[in-house]
């Protein structure tokens, strides 16, 4: 702290100093310590609050799991999640390992660049391209139909349409760590792994892979994250002819905020996401072996 | 060497694939916003036209998106949120970079991992967390100020982390010769620190706006009744109205394409001016969270 005031006087680190905890106290610390207490309380009209009713509770958390509804929405949204991550990571290897080790100069430019491209194209607007393709006179139907290999538009909606346009969403999430961890390793390791007799899968498996940890660890972060946490894809996918069923757990923590008008709900269920959330992190920091440090890119 | 050779042909096939995935959907998009028909829809195709970017239909109602009033108070309000966030981001993640970096306790830890946590935890449970702390505590409504508080939250971590990454570079003697040579604090840091920083300054600042620009998820819960050009988007596509929405994907990809363009030529120009014709692009943008 005594370095702060010495690079910056008294006034000049007091005033760093203070802008600093401003932040981390009113937009971070306390919105969520709110959050979570509002969570443990009961909801009561205005008048009531205070009062001999308002005692801490866990009616919020336990609605989770006695609604069979809530619950089983809860876990599939976990599951497509983990399910898109997986997929990201297994469709962005290649690409990243490519762009970072083999593609030089121009052509690297050139790739790097068709990349950023999808990537500022904003989620909704990029999940509405493939609402597009799978919906009822979508690209998909129309081909089958003009094939003659269906007689009536197939009903595309559902978790897989949701998921699908997830991938598509968050795939440059997982690309851009991957490459940046994979752009680091020095290919002289490839070519004497290579030129000792390695073949391809163990030149991955053993030097590229271990290599790229800290960038597969913040793209599954990111990704599940992300996928975990969307609004906007399940809400543009459920759209779809016979997606009604795909509902997000997010969703419903929304109609509790400006449905239902239970914010008490609301925060406990947002919590529980959240926890959940922080489990992947730690879970991938401990598997990964990596630091907050190196997640946060 | 068999093994490899196969190996390369794999990888340009899927590399070909999966750049068709990445481009077709929009290809598609674009395209149905030049369709005649009533649909977004590229198929069946019914004649080339720009009446969902200006027009009137058959009993001349206006089709278009720039005849929709509703579209530029969304966009106006987009860009006041937008430069909220910059006045309010970048000195919040300039002050927690420079208090950072000069914080040798075990409190840099923690201090550190409260400030990027925003980054790490969903869009959704930032704004539902900014609503429910600035209703109970100050009694505030969704709005376009609690829009700007709720997207700082994060964007803010975003503009932290460019910071220190340029900060670690810094030769912090300067700054002591600096001092040691009589020139006061304010004179240190408005001659020696802001102009090295001012790169990091610049793109913070940009990323700061497109972040907030792009930003859906943690907006829809602070954003109370008014419209942004996210919020407003999502609502044409959940209602399925017309290819007006088309257009918009039209205007966005434009704009995109363009800034990507000069993106890359002004990196060509770097690389060749630097003479390392070898070194690979590092496109380090941080990247966009709705």
């Amino acid at each position: 702290m005594s370095e702060l005031f010495r690079r910056f006087g008294r006034p000049g680190g007091g005033s760093i100093l203070a802008t600093a905890a401003l932040w981390a106290l009113l937009l971070v610390v306390l919105p969520q310590l709110t959050m979570v207490e509002l969570s443990f309380r009961p909801n009561l009209p205005a008048v009531a609050r205070g009062g001999p009713e308002d005692v801490w509770t866990l009616a919020n958390y336990t609605a989770l799991w006695t609604n069979p509804l809530h619950r089983t929405i809860f876990w599939q949204t976990i599951w497509s999640s983990l399910l898109v991550t997986v997929l990201s990571l297994l469709v962005c290897y290649p690409v990243a390992y490519h762009l970072a080790q083999e593609a030089r100069g121009d052509r690297a430019l050139l790739l790097a660049t068709a990349l950023v491209i999808p990537f500022w194209v904003n989620e909704i607007l990029r999940t509405f391209s493939w609402f597009l393709i799978l919906s009822r006179n979508g690209l998909v139907n129309r081909v089958l139909l003009g094939l003659g290999l269906i007689e009536e538009p197939l009903a595309l909606g559902g978790v897989g349409a949701v998921m699908i346009g997830m991938v598509y969403a968050y795939v440059l999430f997982m690309i851009f760590p991957l490459y940046n961890a994979l752009e680091s390793l020095d290919r002289n390791q490839i070519e004497a792994a290579r030129d000792l007799g390695a073949p391809t899968w163990r030149i991955h498996w053993r030097i590229v892979i271990p290599h790229a940890k800290p960038g597969i660890a913040v793209g599954c972060v990111m990704t599940f994250m992300l996928a975990a946490g969307t609004f906007a894809v399940p809400q543009i996918m459920q759209s779809l002819p016979g997606g009604t069923n795909a509902r997000w757990f997010t969703q419903i923590i929304y109609s509790y905020f400006f449905d239902g008008g239970d914010w008490n709900r609301g925060a406990a269920y947002a919590f529980a996401l959240l926890a959940l959330c922080l489990l992947f992190v730690a879970a991938m920091m401990r598997i990964f072996r990596v630091g907050l440090a190196d997640i946060a890119k | 060497m068999r093994s490899a050779g196969l190996f390369r042909l794999f990888v340009a096939g899927y590399l070909v694939l999966f750049f068709a995935y990445l481009f077709l959907p929009l290809v598609f998009m674009v395209a149905a916003a030049f369709n005649a028909s009533r649909f977004p829809t590229m198929l069946p195709w019914e004649g080339f036209t720009l009446q969902w970017f200006w027009g009137f239909d058959a009993r001349g109602r206006p089709t278009g998106l720039f005849q929709d009033a509703r579209m530029g108070a969304a966009l106006l309000n987009s860009i006041l949120i937008g430069l909220g966030v910059i006045c309010l981001s970048v000195p919040l993640g300039l002050a927690g970079a420079l208090l950072l970096t000069s914080l040798r306790s075990r409190w840099k830890g923690l201090l550190y991992a409260v400030l990027v946590s925003p980054i790490l935890t969903p869009g959704v449970i930032l704004g539902i967390s900014t609503l429910i702390f600035w209703q109970r505590a100050f009694d505030l409504g969704g709005g376009l100020f609690l829009a700007v508080i709720g997207q700082s939250t994060f964007i803010a971590s975003y503009c932290m982390l460019l910071f220190m990454a340029r900060l670690e570079r810094f030769d912090r003697t300067l700054e002591e010769a600096a001092l040691d040579l009589g020139a006061s604090h304010l004179q240190m840091v408005r001659r020696i620190l802001l102009p090295y920083l001012r790169p990091a300054i610049l793109s913070a600042c940009l990323i700061a706006f497109l972040q907030s620009f792009e930003n859906y998820n943690t907006t829809l819960f602070v954003i109370g009744a008014e419209d942004t050009l996210t919020i407003n988007i999502a609502t044409r596509v959940r209602l399925g109205l017309t290819p007006a929405v088309n257009a918009i994907g039209v205007l966005f990809i434009a704009a995109t394409v363009l800034a990507a363009i000069g993106w890359a030529l002004l990196r060509r120009r770097e690389t060749v001016r630097r003479e390392r014709p070898a070194a690979a692009p590092a496109p380090k943008l941080a990247p966009a969270r709705a």
